[in-house]
């Protein structure tokens, strides 16, 4: 496999997708969505409490936690403790499922859009190997998926700290359970997610019914991502070591045998691959 | 003159469709071969199995001595191909899309900036492909063809859908790369797009080769008698030319059309009419056009078949 073969593969879609505003729009609506206006609406609600009837009622919450999550957090109100469970435990999901839509939705248009625009027939006469197409493909779906993570991520930091951080007496984000969700464990869910997309892209008949089955393929791991964030932001250090090398092994194993299982027939759409 | 493209006995179905059955035909080395056939022929498996890009069913294929099947890689690297819809990433410019055909071929970007310019391409590199018209894509489809300067090019109806201006100004761009020594593959349907630029034509129909050869053997073949244009300053002395032995034939149409039994006996009948006084101004062999002989060895086809 040659990388600068790979870049080229890789580079072209980047550069295509960065010029699609019906692209990036509405996912950079979705990323502000979760990472900036649920973050700092929830957050300002309850720092908000403390003048309000409402703030008892948030104590009795907080107090019907699990004591793991709520003795690990940092201030002695109630309110600053709910403060720190909602931006550290309960919205930690979001910076798994915004990537995935993001990747899953480049992904799913991969090799069926190659097909539709005809462009596919260019790749199946070049000199490229399939599996140097099908790894420009993985990771120019990886990159956006990235790119929202790591600036999601920081804008939600920002965003966190500056409305709850006076509550807990300064910067209390990122938490090492954030970290190793960012670092190790998003990035091989994303690959997992976009191995199985890339697959299907690659034999359905058209965008449309990828990205539809996409969805539904990509609905379990997309649950199974929420259940993992949540744990590994709770309980960071080996298990989620552990499960982000699990994530890896199979984002591998499946990205190894989605590129194996790509033929140039399928991007030409010949009638011997239906 | 070696064969750059060999085609023994090839066969490709799509399910319960036959794409091609037992082709055979070899492309000589420098020459341009038309590929002519209506549409379903099995010109565009051709193309695609040329470069590896499908996998025959049955047969052997060599190109360059290499096998597409095996040496799929090597093989694509030295082919150069516009396929008949030529596509493109239209929200990227044409010098990006040039640029990624140059990393993909290994081409430099001066050999891009060429390649476009050669095809009158360059003053739009600019542009993003999505506004270009359907001329100036096909010439974009020629420049990146031909931007790493492959030994072949595989033109898979290069003309499709475009008026007749940018049409011959196409075929001319592919005469300029057959007068440089390129092995050119012509896939077409439309016969006056062959005539004038095939070194040899491949008759194709149901996914087969009815009949290959040098348009003046094939004429031979299947247009055997040759037919000859005489013209006098006295026209009403030409009627002499019927009673010659070697005259089949003879047609009035503004000058004599007159059908021999070979192109030898040509001398003959000029120096009979000569010595019968007849003050001769024109004697010109017809050269069958390619309809004429695409018509023709159909014919002979059907014939065969029933």
């Amino acid at each position: 496999m040659r990388a600068s073969h790979v870049r080229a593969v890789a580079g072209a879609d980047l550069r295509r997708l960065f010029k699609s505003k019906d692209y990036w729009i509405p996912l950079t609506i979705i990323g502000v969505l979760f990472f900036m206006v649920i973050p700092f609406i929830s957050l300002s609600v309850i720092s908000s409490l403390a003048r309000t009837e409402f703030a008892e009622q948030v104590t009795s919450i907080v107090g019907n936690l699990p004591a793991s999550l709520t003795d690990s957090a940092p201030g002695e109100s109630p309110l600053a403790k709910a403060s720190y469970v909602l931006a550290v435990y309960m919205l930690a999901p979001i910076a798994i499922i915004v990537p995935l839509t993001v990747s899953v939705a480049v992904a799913s248009n991969a090799i069926v859009g190659e097909r539709e625009r005809g462009t596919g027939e260019f790749l199946a006469h070049s000199p490229l190997t399939t599996t140097e197409i099908y790894t420009g493909k993985l990771i120019a779906s990886l990159i956006p998926g990235y790119i929202a993570t790591a600036g999601g991520f920081s804008v939600y930091a920002l965003i966190v700290n500056l409305t709850a951080g006076r509550l807990l007496g300064g910067w209390f984000f990122p938490t090492a359970g954030w970290v190793i969700l960012i670092v190790w464990v998003v990035p091989p869910f994303i690959a997992v997610a976009i191995a199985i997309v890339l697959r299907m892209s690659a034999r359905m008949r058209s965008a449309a019914s990828a990205q539809q089955a996409s969805s539904l393929v990509t609905l379990p791991v997309i649950l199974m991502s929420y259940l993992v964030a949540a744990r590994v932001v709770s309980s960071p250090g080996w298990p989620g070591f552990f499960i982000g090398a699990a994530a890896w092994i199979v984002a591998a194993v499946l990205s190894v045998r989605g590129a194996k299982r790509l033929r140039r027939e399928r991007l030409l759409g010949v009638a011997s691959e239906t | 003159m070696g064969s750059a493209i060999r085609f023994a006995s090839v066969s490709k179905r799509f399910g319960p469709v036959r794409a091609l059955e037992a082709l055979d035909f070899a492309a000589p080395a420098g020459a341009v071969t038309v590929l002519l056939g209506p549409n379903g022929a099995g010109k565009t498996t051709t193309v695609r199995l040329t470069t590896g890009a499908l996998v025959a069913d049955g047969g052997d294929i060599e190109v360059l001595g290499l096998h597409p099947r095996l040496d799929g890689d090597e093989v694509r690297r030295r082919v150069g191909i516009v396929p008949p819809k030529p596509a493109f990433y239209d929200r990227l410019t044409g010098w990006e899309n040039l640029q990624f055909a140059a990393r993909i071929f290994g081409a430099s970007h001066r050999a891009a900036r060429e390649a476009a310019d050669r095809f009158a391409i360059g003053h739009a590199l600019d542009q993003e492909v999505g506004g270009y018209s359907t001329g100036m894509r096909s010439r974009l489809a020629l420049a990146r063809a031909a931007i790493h300067d492959p030994e072949i090019l595989l033109l898979d109806e290069p003309t499709a859908g475009l008026d007749p201006e940018s049409a011959r100004s196409v075929l001319d761009l592919i005469r300029e790369l057959a007068g440089k020594g390129r092995t050119i593959v012509l896939c077409t349907h439309l016969l006056h797009e062959a005539e004038g630029i095939a070194d040899q034509v491949v008759l194709m129909n149901n996914g087969h080769a009815q009949a290959s050869g040098a348009p003046d053997e094939l004429a031979g073949r299947y247009l055997a008698d040759p037919v000859v244009v005489f013209d006098a300053e006295d026209r009403s002395t030409l009627d002499a030319i019927a009673e010659h032995r070697s005259v089949i034939d003879v047609t009035w149409n503004g000058s004599v059309h007159a059908t021999l039994t070979s192109i030898d006996a040509l001398p003959d009948v000029v120096a009979d009419l000569v010595a019968r006084g007849v003050r001769i101004t024109r004697v010109e062999p017809v050269t069958p056009t390619l309809e004429e002989l695409y018509f023709e060895m159909q014919r002979a086809h059907r014939e065969d078949a029933t």
